[in-house]
């Protein structure tokens, strides 16, 4: 029992983390109809940033936090400005060549300037353990949890509570209605796209001192957001929120008691179930936005 | 002149380890050759069917670690005390076994994801490629996992008792691969330029009306997956018996990347784009070697594929197709009945 509501905590912990990946790539998919594989770089990114700032630079923690969110925000209205805008109007699979293509560029820069050994970012936040009762939690992964959740929040409040969101909610319906209503489309997709890619940085940044950062790290990061996005529906926030934790579940859950070298396996597994019997996703009764 | 290339091109590649010695070249060509294989198994999805198959590496990796543990025999307990032990069989035996395999796994995808499409049928590939390789490496017991399986046998072909040969060595290797080449090319040829090809580029093109003139979807998509995958599978098993080694390594995404770039770069949906697709990214590592780092050809790579994507969309073979038509002023159709002078 004890293990187990260890095992329940580890995964509410990490789910956080997980539905912020998941929500900026369901975002993107549903607003601009792109599979970005470039969405693991800028997690990566984020990384690096906060290995930069803080390690490097020797700035504080958490407004190497907050850099590194900006500059992914930064990031991603680039890779818009430059590539995607060009690409308006063309097919998924074109679009998905270039994001490969720009995906290699990306890790093997990140390689090239920081090389394959992995990187170690220091947090401030004390080192022993929060224990209640038998379950015991370290204060960093408590720390990310609440930022994470606190994104989450945010992003909701944006795109339910604000003009740009409801441009953005009108576009995800019906792209040439909102566009004859003076919606900017282009507006909206460099929007998007950077609000996507900010809270895939953010997420990196929070987990660089968790795990390690190296060139490589998107990658397995990439696949679990689509698993979650997959998991919730293709462009239903509510459902990559959910979807996050359903992983993050599945995996602490499979780690726990299957064996922890098929852990990665549990979110690829998850899908071809899921497409298999339920392909819209667990909640495909909302397939919009918001 | 069209007629003659063809045999002019199998000549020169037949002639090739007569005249060039240097075994580090004829290793570039035997790799450059398999990858090319498993380009033009991707093509028959992607180009044909217009069905982006991310996990293609799939296929040639179960191909490999199929034939390899065929060929070498495992000792395996499963659920509930169960225990298999499997005596090895020759090396040709398990080139087939693997090609089944392979076929099989083709099969099962191809069953599974055309119900799903586009962004889904992507990542169903991905997630697919991911699941075997986290197998390769976590069952240890059946594929040695990281260590990595070795000792792989050559192929030995002949007819027992009369005439064998093992297949040591570059020359050997490279004329096998040659072989395996020429048969999948010749299967892919008639496949999409018979009744089936034409059914399978209708879908492509126009998937409502085709399916509203009584072609079966489901039916030619799975063909199409399974005989790609027989063909990877084929390349996987070429690669397991020449390397000797394989490794879960072998199941990467870049891989996958790479096949991708040398279809989209030599012309998808059609029959010669992969394999100018092949040699042109065979060859490029060899000379980029020892002006650029690994990272500097990868972001090459990626550079290359954005720029194809964006000022050459049809790839290569069509553009220098449209380039020589052009020139000599004639306007008839294209003779390769498969070109499909689609969109991207």
């Amino acid at each position: 029992m004890d293990q187990l509501s260890q095992h329940i905590v580890n995964a509410l912990m990490l789910g956080g983390t997980y539905a912020l990946l998941g929500i900026g790539l369901t975002l993107i998919f549903g607003i601009m109809r792109v599979v970005n594989f470039t969405h693991g770089e800028l997690y990566s990114f984020g990384g690096y940033m906060i290995f930069l700032f803080t390690s490097v630079l020797g700035l504080n923690f958490y407004a190497a936090l907050i850099v590194a969110l900006v500059l992914g925000i930064l990031l991603g209205a680039v890779i818009e400005l430059v590539l995607l805008r060009r690409l308006r109007g063309a097919d998924i699979d074109t679009t998905m060549l270039v994001m490969i293509g720009c995906w290699m560029v990306l890790q093997n820069t990140e390689q090239m300037i920081w090389g394959g050994v992995a990187k170690a970012v220091v947090s401030p936040l004390p080192e022993e353990p929060l224990v209640l009762g038998s379950v015991s939690v370290a204060w960093l992964r408590v720390f990310v949890f609440v930022v994470a959740a606190l994104l989450i929040l945010a992003t909701y409040a944006l795109i339910h509570w604000t003009k740009l969101g409801k441009a953005m909610r009108a576009t995800f319906q019906d792209r040439d209605t909102a566009s004859l209503m003076g919606v900017n489309i282009n507006a909206i997709n460099t929007a998007t796209f950077a609000l996507g890619s900010g809270l895939a940085s953010a997420a990196g940044a929070l987990l660089g001192p968790v795990y390690l950062v190296t060139p490589t790290m998107g990658n397995l990061a990439a696949l679990k957001a689509f698993a979650i996005v997959i998991l919730g529906g293709l462009g239903n926030i509510q459902g990559a929120t959910v979807g996050g934790f359903i992983l993050a579940f599945a995996e602490e859950m499979g780690a726990g008691y299957i064996s922890s070298g098929y852990r990665d396996a549990m979110g690829f597994l998850m899908i071809i179930v899921v497409l298999l019997f339920k392909p819209t996703g667990l909640f495909a009764r909302a397939e919009r936005i918001g | 002149m069209r007629r003659t290339l063809p045999y002019l091109w199998v000549g020169f590649l037949l002639s090739v380890p007569l005249w060039l010695h240097d075994q580090y070249f004829l290793h570039i060509l035997i790799t450059t050759g398999i990858f090319t294989i498993t380009a033009m198994s991707l093509n028959l999805l992607l180009g044909f069917t217009g069905q982006l198959s991310l996990g293609h590496v799939a296929f040639f990796g179960v191909g490999a670690y199929t034939s390899a543990l065929a060929s070498l025999g495992f000792d395996v307990h499963i659920f509930g005390g169960f225990r298999i032990v499997h005596q090895p069989w020759p090396a040709v035996t398990g080139f087939a076994v693997g090609i089944l395999v392979a076929g099989l796994c083709g099969y099962a995808i191809g069953k599974l994801s055309f119900k799903v499409r586009e962004a889904y049928f992507v990542i169903v590939t991905i997630s697919f490629a991911e699941v075997v390789r986290l197998v390769a490496l976590n069952w240890v017991e059946l594929t040695q996992g990281p260590l990595a399986l070795n000792n792989i046998p050559p192929f030995t072909i002949g007819f027992p008792g009369l005439w064998e040969q093992t297949l040591w060595g570059k020359v050997p290797n490279y004329y096998a691969v040659l072989a395996v080449g020429a048969v999948a090319h010749i299967l892919i040829r008639r496949l999409v330029l018979s009744r089936i090809g034409r059914a399978m580029v209708a879908l492509k093109e126009n998937e409502p009306l085709a399916t509203s003139l009584g072609i079966d979807v489901t039916r030619f998509l799975v063909l199409a997956a399974v005989v790609s995958a027989g063909i990877a599978g084929a390349a996987g098993g070429l690669y397991a018996h020449y390397i000797r080694i394989i490794d879960p390594d072998i199941f990467l995404f870049i891989y996958t990347v790479t096949m991708v770039i040398m279809v989209v770069t030599g012309g998808k949906g059609t029959l010669a784009g992969p394999l100018v697709g092949g040699i042109i990214f065979g060859i490029l590592p060899v000379m980029l070697r020892p002006m650029a780092t690994p990272e500097a050809q990868w972001i090459i790579y990626g550079v290359f594929m954005i720029l194809i994507v964006f000022f050459l969309p049809r790839g290569i073979v069509p553009a220098v197709q449209d380039w020589w038509q052009s020139k000599m002023g004639v306007t008839q159709a294209p003779v390769d009945g498969a070109r499909t002078g689609g969109r991207l």
